[in-house]
């Protein structure tokens, strides 16, 4: 067990790295540093030694692989690539266009980004878990049929119609909530209210149904018919048998994304003024802040990988035919 | 003079491929009964009608041409516009030329905004100015309910000619092929005429479905949109499926080192978050045509090769999830008795992956097309949101909905760009997402095809 | 009069499929005494499933009972809303499955499914249902019942699981046990045991039994009472002596002379023509006119009724209005054809010492920490014309065996020399080349051919790739004449394999084979997947291409009788070893090898019962075999040197070789 996550831990080194050199081949080498400089100092201020000044503040003057000028090891150490790059691994950012510090920031908007990530989240899990269990009760019924075409007309709805249409009713009519906006504390409670719904709402049609597929894929197998051989009655059969299956599958897929939720949501937290890493990233996005989109993208894998272990481990939690192997 | 654009070429392409596709079905019946399947869903007919008429929108739209100059005095060389028109401009002439200076409401004849006017006898007063077309044919105002009343009335004349001729086409269909439910398709062929019938007619005389910021009309730009978001459903799959399809059958059947090397690429691909990625290569796409003007004659040239690299990149990214799937699939199929057996006869790998493993995935790629359609679609959605999406120039769902998104918050509310990019849209997808439910319980019902979110839209 | 245990009236049940309504059950009468066993018999898709899972109303979604009824003790089941059938099922009426390793929840343990059932239908509680459960798998025969209490079905194996679903059957000590093919899934010495363990509490309990069974010698085993089923309907019920001694219905007949045996060596099989009729629409005549041989005219228009005969022997045939058919004539046991043929020429296929490992891999960096020995020093000689039967239950390595053979699998050590050259020392190309002498027909009919090509593709595509036939005309016109030689119309090399039965691909897969000229074919299984009445129509071909090409056979099997029937020679396998081999006659004749003599006689013989020399335990993993003789841990007559070391094998005749060392003094030389 041990050894399997020590093995899953070391594949996780050359995956950032190739993170890491794939963002480099993207960020220097496709642009140079003088495209970047250009676009970021805007078309009237396009000077060479503007530039140059633009490149030095930043430490983007030096060469991108290999430093012939310096002395020693630090050839290979005064890059761009060792600078702006293999320095992630250390979860040293750098600093943002407003020279501010990236990793700062980062662990300052986390928790924002979490107090709405974690509700929706699982809020979101108990309903559609419900709703996909009482699909699946009813299944072959009017209720199951019609349940599924709700899903699949809510699926079909853009997340982005949710949001605008919830702060439209919510906020604009019924003046319930506030539009936007944060506050630390326990008053971020009536801020926070409105995304969750909206989060789990958009949520439901797409998990709903598919766990309502795990759920009769499960109801077809040869256990369930001898649960109903040994006389139980169908919400024993349900309960006791198939929910258990069918959540393996659901778990483990769930474990997945935890990690990912520190990063927050991008819509949600840009719409609703949350100041979390989901509207940092979009701020950075538009505002063409490359360091920031660098420092997330190496985030987001390592967050990724960590989802990867989890499932990993909670398979060998919930199913026996793993934990014992 | 016709000007041939790249996602006009794929798109056509596309639909060659499917008539040919279809052709080649047609004569197999392994091949040809799970459509039959598909097609004995109501649901799925009438979606397919539905699809048609979104095709049939972005295919008119696919066809451009720069219309041409009067000759000028000299007589010389004949001049052409610098703008790209499409057939579908040409056939609707009124609605892209017809602008307002702003807002107005659908149907309006007046702007939603108060302005200083003239008043003919000298003065000036603050009232909502009379729009420059919506209504300009009235020579009262009060006209308008009965000239509203009349055009509706002449659409749904031609509406019901219209569905007579399909009625007629239904009894035909049903003798021939009667196990299809050609009703649903025939109801939604009825609704969609009832509805734009009368907003063609209408749409002669005023702004249907009012006018945008800048006075455009929103009917015209939500027709305008149908294209983008085809492009971006379809295109997206061709450049995804050839990686997809090459990379996952050749990790599934050679296994050892070839599927290692594949995986590690996926999983790296696959652990940078979507949008982060997408919007990472859109940046630096969009830099370095910044920086090479001379790429394009045209502007429509430009605004329609960032939309064919939007689509390459979103291909690019996300080709990850059909890979993983055919791996498994092939993994499978690789120690099948039938491969098993070719090798047993000497038949050497490119054969076995040519006609061994490939046929018998080919329905899972057939279900992924059909399943990220619809993903696509609402993904571009997010992207133009955050601003990474299609030019700014051109028209598309998202960019709608993203120029009208603040205006919810007006008093009175412009809600009438969102309601119709909402309507537009949900139509859109929810016919995709029918047919390709449809599609998948024809083919194979255990094929397990992920939510296909590239834009991370949670 | 009292009533039956349970009794089934016209019952009629319908399944929904795409081709239309099913009529899978279609006006059964049944009566199924107290403490009786009645066997229901019949082949695959007759409707004998349906039956017991109508009894406990337990459809499939797409089913439902149309018609008739079902009496437990004189009450209609059919009739019980669904509350009250819960507290039947289970309690008066359980079940037990074909395949224990789904029919078990993966992720409860076993106890919780044993208690689950105690605590649904008794008094019990906490420790005592707890206690109840153990001493249930204490009399399911499961070794050490507490621990296994704790344990997880996947941690079981496929003998131990069937035991654990009996246990959890009888736990509410039910009137009835309806058992569907109870031991089909399972190997041959573990289906003694789980018959043996049947048979004991059927008597014990005073258990009314249903048994679904296809296999005419566990039904000779078990059963006091027999009823037959074939589309839909029952056709003969008789007693067990009824039955053995003179089947009435032609079908019932039919089905006995197509069963392989020895005594049947000297001729083709027994052949049912056609197929089972669909069941969907319906039927003028009697459903097996179209096969049957004895047919006459009125057959096709009259549906038969029941004939009652003497005796209480029943049959659904217009025949047997006239009276009861006589006895078959005993089939007079000649003398072995094979052994009076010629001996074997020089041996085509000369196997020394092959081994098959599949390696073990741990740790952080997937090392390799050991090997499972699936083939661990194999060797066998083939000779042109002749069949060897490698033998052995699942798990014994004799696939693998098999595949290796034709270098399908990578080797890990011996050689395998044909006609002279030793194929592992062979590369890429020289062995592609060499493949058009060895071919291989595989076990499952619906895996083995592609569905995507048509059949004339699938003959052709081997020609192709190895260079058979000049021209595409030339291989066109072979295809034609290999779809001939294997029995098939010439219009299916148009065709998909979809639209061909279980039996007919099996013959399109031989021609795949024969399509490239080989010299020796590896049969693994190939009729195992198939209807006794179809097995019979394969044997026959294999039979007769062997005499006509003069092939040389690698039959790999666990089928004995199958065995008995048609092989020259025969190996026996345990854990990845050859145990015995020699001739068929002195293999099967006089078994010398313990597991040998074990394995022939816990075959279910529909002659009777015999002594059957009972197996412990079962197959260890082949990961981690026994030290010594793989053997000792389950044989009855091993000794302390039998732990030490693997004893050589022996040569006991030119022909015959057994490893073991009960044949040491005996030893003439060793190989």
């Amino acid at each position: 067990m041990l050894a399997y996550i020590v093995r899953r831990l070391l594949y996780a080194v050359p995956i950032l790295l190739g993170v890491n050199l794939l963002t480099f081949a993207l960020f220097f080498v496709v642009n140079s540093p003088d495209d970047m400089a250009r676009m970021q100092l805007g078309a009237k201020r396009v000077t060479p030694e503007a530039i140059e000044k633009w490149k030095a503040e930043r430490g983007y003057d030096k060469p991108l692989l290999w430093n012939e000028a310096a002395p020693g090891l630090e050839k290979a150490t005064r890059t761009i690539f060792f600078e702006k790059s293999l320095r992630l691994f250390v979860f040293d950012f750098g600093f943002s266009e407003d020279r501010r510090d990236i990793g700062r920031e980062i662990a300052a908007r986390m928790w924002p980004s979490l107090a709405l990530a974690v509700p929706v989240f699982a809020v979101g899990l108990a309903v559609c878990v419900t709703f996909a269990l009482l699909l699946a009760f009813f299944r072959a019924t009017y209720l199951d049929f019609w349940g599924v075409v709700v899903c699949v007309a809510m699926m079909s709805v853009s997340t982005l119609f949710y949001i605008i249409g919830g702060q439209y009713v919510f906020s604009k009519l019924w003046r319930l909530v506030p539009i936007s906006g944060y506050a630390e504390g326990p008053d971020a409670l009536k801020f926070l209210v409105l995304p969750v719904v909206i989060g789990v709402v958009a949520g439901i049609g797409a998990n709903t149904r598919w766990y309502r597929t795990l759920f009769l894929e499960e109801m077809a197998r040869d256990y369930v018919r001898t649960a109903r051989a040994k006389g139980l009655s169908e919400p024993a059969v349900l309960f006791g048998h198939v929910l258990r299956n069918a959540l393996i599958p659901i778990l483990t897929g769930v474990v997945a994304v935890i990690p990912l939720l520190f990063l927050g949501s991008l819509l949600m937290e840009s719409f609703f003024g949350i100041p979390g890493l989901g509207s940092y990233t979009i701020d950075a996005i538009q505002a063409q802040d490359f360091a920031v989109v660098r420092a997330m993208v190496f985030i987001g894998s390592v967050f990724y990988i960590a989802g990867l272990i989890l499932t990993d481990l909670s398979y060998t939690l919930v199913d026996p035919r793993i934990r014992f192997e | 003079m016709p000007v041939v654009l790249a996602t006009d070429v794929l798109l056509w392409l596309l639909v060659a491929a499917g008539i040919g596709y279809a052709l080649y079905c047609r004569g197999r019946a392994h091949l040809a009964a799970p459509w039959a399947r598909v097609f004995r869903s109501p649901a799925a007919v009438a979606a397919a009608v539905v699809l048609s008429a979104y095709l049939a929108v972005a295919l008119a739209d696919s066809l451009h041409f720069r219309p041409a100059l009067a000759r000028n005095a000299e007589g010389g060389a004949r001049g052409y516009s610098v703008e790209v028109l499409s057939v579908l401009d040409a056939l609707v002439p009124g609605l892209r030329t017809r602008t307002e200076k702003t807002y107005s409401a659908p149907l309006a004849t007046r702007s939603f905004a108060k302005e200083q006017i003239e008043l003919p006898g000298g003065g000036i007063t603050r009232d909502f100015p009379r729009l420059r077309w919506g209504g300009a044919h009235l020579r009262d105002e009060s006209e308008w309910a009965q000239d509203v009343a009349w055009r509706t009335a002449k659409g749904l004349g031609l509406a019901a000619v219209l569905i007579g001729f399909a009625a007629l086409a239904l009894r035909a269909l049903r003798r021939r092929r009667p196990e299809v439910p050609w009703h649903a398709g025939f109801l939604a062929f009825a609704v969609l005429a009832v509805i734009f019938c009368p907003a063609f007619a209408l749409a002669g005389g005023y702004h249907v479905l009012g006018t945008d910021k800048v006075g455009n009309d929103v009917f015209y730009m939500a027709l305008k949109s149908v294209r983008t978001s085809l492009v971006i459903g379809t295109v997206t799959t061709l450049v995804l499926l050839p990686v997809g399809v090459a990379l996952g059958i050749m990790a599934g059947y050679f296994k050892g080192w070839v599927d290692d090397v594949i995986q590690y690429v996926y999983t790296t691909l696959n652990s940078i978050p979507g949008v982060l990625l997408i919007a990472a290569s859109v940046l630096m796409m969009q830099v370095a045509m910044d920086r090479h003007p001379e790429w394009f004659a045209t502007a429509a040239e430009r605004a329609d090769a960032k939309l064919l690299v939007l689509c390459a990149i979103l291909g690019l990214t996300s080709w990850t999830g059909l890979a993983r799937l055919l791996r498994g699939e092939s993994l499978k199929l690789s120690e099948l008795e039938y491969i098993q057996a070719a090798h047993a006869l000497g038949v050497r790998h490119g054969r076995i992956l040519a006609r061994h493993i490939l046929p018998n995935v080919a329905h899972i790629v057939v279900i992924a097309m059909v399943m990220d359609f619809s993903g696509l679609v609402l993904a571009e959605a997010v992207l133009s949101y955050v601003g990474v999406g299609v030019d700014p120039s051109t028209s598309s769902f998202g960019t709608m909905i993203n120029a009208a998104r603040m205006e919810m918050s007006r008093d009175p509310a412009v809600w009438w760009t969102l309601a119709t990019a909402f309507v537009f849209m949900l139509a859109l997808v929810l016919a995709a997402n029918l047919f390709a439910d449809a599609v998948r319980d024809g083919f194979d019902p255990r094929v397990r095809v992920g939510e296909v979110a590239p834009a991370g839209a949670r | 009069m009292s009533h039956p245990a349970l009794a089934i009236e016209a019952l009629a049940t319908r399944l929904d499929s795409p081709q239309g309504e099913v009529r899978a059950v279609d006006g059964v009468d049944l009566e199924l005494r107290r403490g009786e066993c009645l066997a229901l018999v019949g082949e695959s898709g007759c409707g004998k499933s349906m039956t017991a899972l109508s009894v406990l109303r337990l459809l499939p979604e797409t089913g439902r009972i149309a018609d008739g009824r079902v009496l437990l003790e004189g009450e209609d089941l059919l009739a019980l809303p669904e509350a009250a059938m819960r507290a039947v099922r289970g309690r008066r009426i359980a079940i037990i499955f074909q395949e224990p390793s789904t029919a078990l929840n993966p992720v409860l343990t076993v106890g919780r499914q044993i208690v689950e059932v105690i605590r649904r239908h008794t008094a019990l509680r906490g420790r005592a249902a707890r206690r109840r459960a153990a001493e249930l798998l204490a009399q399911a025969g499961v070794p050490d019942p507490a621990r296994r209490l704790d344990e997880f079905p996947f941690q079981l194996s496929g003998g131990l699981k069937q035991r654990v679903m009996i246990a959890a059957a009888l736990a509410a000590d039910p009137e009835v046990l309806l058992a569907d093919e109870p031991t089909t899934a399972l190997d041959v010495t573990i289906q003694a045991q789980i018959l043996d363990l049947l048979a004991r509490l059927q008597s014990e309990r005073g258990l009314a039994v249903l048994l679904i069974t296809h296999d005419l010698g566990v039904v000779a085993q078990m059963a006091q009472r027999v009823a037959v089923m074939y589309a839909g309907q029952i056709v003969e019920t008789a007693t067990r002596e009824q039955f053995f001694r003179a089947p009435q219905h032609p079908y019932s007949r039919k089905l006995f002379d197509a069963l392989p045996g020895p005594e049947k060596r000297a001729a083709a099989l027994a052949v049912i023509p056609g197929q089972v009729p669909p069941l969907v629409g319906e039927f003028r005549g009697c459903r097996f006119a179209e096969r049957c041989d004895e047919a006459i005219e009125r057959c096709k228009w009259v549906a038969p009724r029941m004939v009652e005969l003497p005796g209480g022997h029943r049959a659904r045939c217009l025949l047997r209005e006239k009276g009861p058919a006589a006895a078959p004539g005993e089939p007079t046991v000649v003398a072995s054809r094979r052994a009076a043929a010629a001996a074997a020429g020089a041996p085509l296929l000369e196997v020394r010492d092959l081994k098959v490992h599949f390696p073990i891999r741990r740790g952080v960096l997937r090392r390799t920490v050991g090997w499972v020995k699936a083939v661990d020093g194999v060797s066998l000689d083939i000779a042109a014309g002749r069949t060897l039967a490698l033998v052995g239950e699942s798990g014994c390595g004799k696939t693998t065996a098999g595949k290796a053979i034709l270098r399908l699998l990578p080797l890990a050590g011996g050689s395998v020399r044909f006609d002279g050259a030793d194929l592992a020392a062979l590369g890429r190309e020289k062995l592609r080349r060499l493949r058009r002498a060895m071919q291989i027909v595989f076990q499952d009919p619906y895996a083995s051919l592609n569905p995507r090509l048509r059949v004339a593709d699938i003959l052709a595509e081997g020609m192709r790739a190895l260079g058979v036939g000049a021209s595409e005309a030339e291989r066109e016109s072979r295809v034609a004449a290999l779809l001939e030689q294997v029995g098939l119309p010439a219009e299916a090399a148009s065709r998909y394999p979809h639209e061909f039965s279980g039996g007919q691909r099996q013959r399109i897969a031989i021609a795949r084979a024969l399509a490239v000229e080989p010299r020796l074919i590896v049969c693994d299984e190939p009729t195992s997947a198939l209807d006794v009445s179809v097995q019979a129509q394969i044997l026959n071909l294999l039979r007769e291409l062997q005499e006509r090409l003069g092939l040389a056979h690698l039959f790999i099997t666990h089928n004995i009788s199958v065995v008995e029937y048609l092989a020259h020679e025969v190996a026996v396998m345990y854990l990845g070893r050859i145990v015995e081999r020699g001739t068929a006659d002195e293999v099967l004749g006089a078994p010398k090898h313990p597991y040998t003599e074990a394995l022939l006689s816990a075959v279910p013989r529909i002659s009777g019962r015999r002594e059957i020399v009972r197996l412990a335990g079962e197959l260890p993993s082949p990961a981690n075999p026994p030290a010594g003789c793989h053997f000792h841990p389950r044989c009855p007559q091993a000794r302390a040197e039998c732990r030490e070391r693997w004893p050589e094998a022996v040569r006991l005749s030119r022909t015959r070789t057994v490893a073991c060392v009960l044949y040491r003094s005996s030893a003439a030389s060793s190989i």
